[in-house]
């Protein structure tokens, strides 16, 4: 038999107990809601959240299906790797939502702005495709660490029947015991991951072994640069400006989102244990890339009043 | 970003790296104090001097402090911290934030309280989960009422380190005396709570001074940094890792054969063969295996401890679901539906005394009410005062009636299986937290303690009655303070006497002269003081001799109590029944007086309520009729008992 759980020597090795306090969180979620449902990012951070959701229901599956809130803009990697791992490897139930309307008027982030597409492909997709199934609870894989907002979300965060977050009307989270009443309308967004850091999520993927969207790992590829922020070019939607050139770049992402909202960061760190490195190594923020958080600052906030995850 | 080359080194690289870091003991701290005080400036220096601030974060900060700063060209650190937009407009901190930071020793998740009065629910979420507690106080207030809240919150919650940072010493002149006169005031408080390790260092949190760099303007401080202290002192885990329980979160039965509970250790450890109990039902069996998602192809575990998070098969089909504790069946928790906790009151409603609430205690969830509040904490003295309810941000102790039982242990030593928290059945708001305090009321229940059992006595009562001519009784003579409760025992006793029968006198003065000299006057000590007196009355009871107890016993849930423990059969409720006015009159001790001057608090009849019994085996009217008088109608009532002939 293998060693116990936990330790030999001192402490429990963090990441195991960062494991255990996301895998009771979402079996509490499981116990207590009666429609769960799992957002599914195609990220590194719902890899490992959705891996940890396998963890706490072996040998059984997921009680829940997994939701995939598209809004067509991400890139062809992303979706590849989306239906290859989770269709695929794991034979999840997936479902895909897009805001049909959105996509009926043509909204995207180059016609309409980060703002205007985030707002519309984002936040309102999500609350009807919550509002369609009758969700009650919706894991997401948001960390503390990634925005000073964040910092003060809850693990089981309220939100009103407009599926909107009241930063003044947060429930007090007291041990793990979770208060999840709701009244009529009420939903929760569940977050596992509240205390787990971008290394801590990178620790985890090598541990476990978890595939990752190939755009993590630095490769060649064709950017431009724009108002500081460099730019993959990953089909022709986008149209670039007389000055701009597009240069061949060795580039990797830190997060992925809507590839024209999604900046590159340069590195040549190609493995995943290069990739970790390069992180310990670095003093910039995973988000330093992400072009909606500059609209304004406290603009996070902002959307997350509004609805956005 | 800096590119890392060569390749061919990253996994060595890594490797080593992770045998350095990957068992870095987790330090769980907060941070409280006043408004202004500095603790977003502390951590904001924290942060930053441990490197833990990325670059384009600190320059969005530099950037918005230009803009809307306190500190004109310096960077204010508090916006660091300060996260939400609202709270940066107000310039004040209403919410609880977490961060994480690590240096080459230690993590760190560290949760940053509010200091604003109302927040007090907010600070208690906090220390909820934190091992230890960093108090800002700005060195030329001193301690004021905010510090002594925030302490006594933290010593409830079970945090036993404290590092009190006396802040803004630059404005004190860096003067040794202001810091000693912070130290003395913090010291003769807390001499009032349980015991703690205190450390003081005196900082100033703008400049750094003392924060992870020594200050060579604080030369005369020797001590640790702030930093050196984080880092070194123990990590005093709230794990208790002796005794096993397992509340269970889910019964998974994914396939016909396969059935397991999951959940996670709350404390101790269990291992496969072990012998275990489901409470509250009590049914034995054995853990058959501990399963966890494979690892290398293996999926069962030879131990899982405090905090792992597993599934445990059992080695019979016994009936087993979610809000079930598993234990072992020599180490078992306390089992009750009547629990004795301290609340921290969070809501705008009081609590109310017989409205229902939800109680959710480990992966239990229960109606519940308040039969009672024992008493409330005056957090500025630390004093117990009557109460009848608690508001917000109050403190006190209550009795809960919970509609099915509780499995527990006293939060002084399971946190896990010790905190509670209440629901409001209409708002969905979490209402308050609960301490339980096994031992507050848990006295009056029977021990638990399953080494405990009466040695059989060779007299039997029979013979006893024979010997004295008498059956024990014990008589509870209750009423206000001058209803003539002693003299009418005394007379009483004399009549006895002349009959030639045996018993006893036990009044308050005497119990508390004797057995009960240890005990004050709050509502938890006058209830230790009547369990005492009623063990003493059934001893002599035991002993076959009658005992006539004179207490003001004001409560009806605490006569209750004395009729459980004598047994009703033995016991005689007398109630004296002067009225208010002739007893003020009387006044032989003098309290109502004294009550009048104001020199006296917590008076029966003027400040603390007497329920009237009305489950009196003999009401009498003491003012009128005298002592001798009642003393002859108690003699005739006990006749009639068949007590004495
Ligand atoms: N002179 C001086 N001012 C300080 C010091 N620490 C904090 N401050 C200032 O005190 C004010 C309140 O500090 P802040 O950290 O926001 O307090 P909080 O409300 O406790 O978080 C700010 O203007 C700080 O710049 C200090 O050591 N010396």
């Amino acid at each position: 038999m293998p060693p116990a759980l936990g330790t030999e020597q001192i402490g429990i090795r963090h990441l195991d107990q960062l494991e255990a306090e996301a895998i009771y969180i979402i079996r509490e979620t499981v116990a207590s809601f009666e429609r769960p449902v799992m957002l599914y990012s195609v990220g590194k951070d719902s890899t490992a959240m959705l891996h940890l959701a396998r963890k706490a229901f072996w040998p059984g599956t997921l009680p829940f299906p997994v939701l995939h809130i598209d809004t067509g803009w991400k890139f062809k990697e992303m979706y590849e790797y989306r239906d290859r791992y989770v269709k695929g490897e794991l034979g999840l139930e997936l479902l895909v939502h897009r805001n049909a309307e959105g996509v009926a008027a043509g909204v995207g982030p180059i016609t309409h702005g980060s703002r205007v597409h985030t707002d519309v492909m984002k936040t309102q997709a999500l609350r009807q495709a919550l509002i369609l199934h009758r969700f009650d609870a919706a894991f997401g894989g948001a960390r503390r660490d990634e925005e000073k907002s964040r910092a003060k979300e809850r693990v089981f965060s309220l939100r009103d029947e407009h599926h909107r977050w009241d930063p003044r009307a947060q429930r007090p989270e007291l041990w793990n015991i979770y208060n999840t009443r709701l009244r009529p309308g009420e939903s929760v967004r569940v977050f596992p991951l509240s205390n787990w850091t971008e290394l801590d999520v990178w620790l985890y993927v090598k541990r476990e072994k978890l595939p990752v969207v190939p755009l993590y790992f630095a490769a060649k590829r064709r950017v431009i640069e724009r108002d500081g922020t460099l730019l993959m070019l990953d089909d022709d939607r986008m149209k670039l400006k007389p000055d701009e050139q597009p240069t061949q770049k060795s580039v990797r992402f830190r997060t992925l989102g809507c590839w024209p909202l999604t900046g590159a960061v340069e590195s040549v760190a190609s493995t995943l244990d290069e990739i970790i490195l390069e992180l310990i190594a670095s003093r910039y923020s995973e988000r330093q890339g992400r072009v909606i958080d500059h609209d304004a600052s406290g603009s996070m906030e902002d959307k997350k009043r509004e609805g956005y995850f | 970003m800096e590119p890392v080359t060569p390749k061919v080194d990253a996994a060595r690289l890594l490797d080593e790296w992770l045998a350095a870091h990957e068992r870095k003991e987790l330090l769980r701290f907060l941070t409280c104090g006043n408004v202004d005080d500095g603790k977003s400036t502390l951590i904001g220096r924290l942060l930053l001097e441990t490197e833990s601030v990325p670059l384009d974060v600190l320059a969005a900060v530099e950037k918005d402090s230009r803009a809307r700063g306190s500190q004109g060209e310096k960077t204010d650190l508090a916006f660091l911290t300060d996260g939400l937009k609202a709270e940066r407009e107000q310039g004040i901190t209403i919410d609880v934030a977490y961060r994480t930071f690590t240096t080459e020793k230690r993590r760190f998740i560290l949760a940053d309280t509010p200091g604003h009065e109302q927040y007090t629910r907010n600070m208690a979420t906090g220390a909820s989960t934190a091992d230890l507690a960093i108090l800002v106080v700005d060195a030329r207030n001193g301690v004021t009422t905010q510090t002594r809240r925030h302490t006594t919150i933290t010593s409830l919650l079970g945090i036993r380190q404290v590092i009190v940072a006396v802040n803004k010493m630059d404005l004190v002149d860096f003067d040794r005396e202001a810091f000693e006169r912070v130290r003395i005031a913090f010291e003769a408080f807390a001499l009032k709570l349980p015991r703690r390790e205190t450390s003081f260092i005196p900082i100033a949190a703008l400049d750094g001074d003392n924060v992870t760099m020594r200050s060579q303007r604080l030369g005369w401080y020797s001590g640790p940094t702030v930093l050196e202290l984080l880092e070194t002192l123990p990590v005093d885990a709230a794990l208790n890792r002796v005794d096993f329980r397992f509340p269970v979160q889910l019964a998974l039965r994914p396939s016909g054969d396969f059935r397991g509970f999951a959940g996670t250790v709350a404390s101790g450890a269990v291992r496969p063969g072990d012998a275990v109990v489901v409470l509250p039902a009590g049914r034995a069996t054995q853990v058959a295996r501990i399963v966890t998602f494979p690892t290398e192809g293996q999926s069962e575990v030879a131990e899982a401890r405090a905090g792992d998070a597993v599934t445990l098969v059992l080695a019979d089909q016994v009936d087993c679901a979610r809000g079930d504790v598993i234990a072992h069946p020599d180490n078992r928790p306390t089992l009750s539906n009547r629990i004795a906790a301290q609340l921290v009151w969070m809501a705008e409603a009081p609590l109310t005394v017989g409205r229902e609430y939800l109680l959710k205690h480990t992966t239990h969830e229960t109606p519940a009410t308040v039969s009672r509040v024992v008493h409330r904490l005056d957090v500025e003295t630390l004093e117990s005062r009557e109460a009848s309810e608690l508001g917000l941000n109050e403190i006190g102790v209550v009795e809960l009636r919970t509609a099915r039982p509780l499995v527990f242990d006293s939060y002084g030593s399971n946190r896990a299986t010790g905190a509670l928290i209440m629901i409001d059945r209409l708002s969905a708001e979490t209402v308050a937290a609960g301490m339980i305090d096994a031992s507050a009321m848990g006295h009056w229940l029977d021990p638990t303690n399953a080494h405990l059992r009466a040695s059989m006595s060779g007299v039997t009562t029979a013979e006893r009655t024979a010997r004295l001519g008498q059956v024990p009784v014990t008589v509870l003579f209750t009423g206000l303070s001058g209803s003539g409760k002693t003299a009418t025992a005394r007379a009483l006793e004399r009549a006895l006497f002349d009959l030639g029968k045996t018993c006893v006198v036990l009044d308050g003065s005497a119990m508390r002269q004797g057995l009960s000299r240890d005990l004050g006057f709050s509502a938890a000590d006058r209830s230790e003081n009547m369990r005492r007196s009623m063990e003493f009355a059934r001893t002599l009871n035991q002993a076959g001799l009658i005992v006539l107890a004179a207490f003001a016993a004001p409560q009806e849930d605490m006569r209750s109590r004395c009729r459980t423990l004598i047994g009703a059969e033995q016991f005689l409720l007398v109630h004296l029944a002067a009225p208010l006015e002739r007893c003020r009159e009387r006044d032989p001790s003098g309290v109502y007086r004294d009550a009048a001057a104001g020199v006296l608090r917590d008076v029966m009849g003027i400040d603390v309520p007497y329920e009237t019994p009305r489950d009196a085996d003999l009401v009498l009217a003491s003012d009128a009729l005298g002592p001798d008088e009642c003393a002859q109608r108690v003699l005739a009532a006990l006749r009639s008992r068949g007590a004495i002939r």
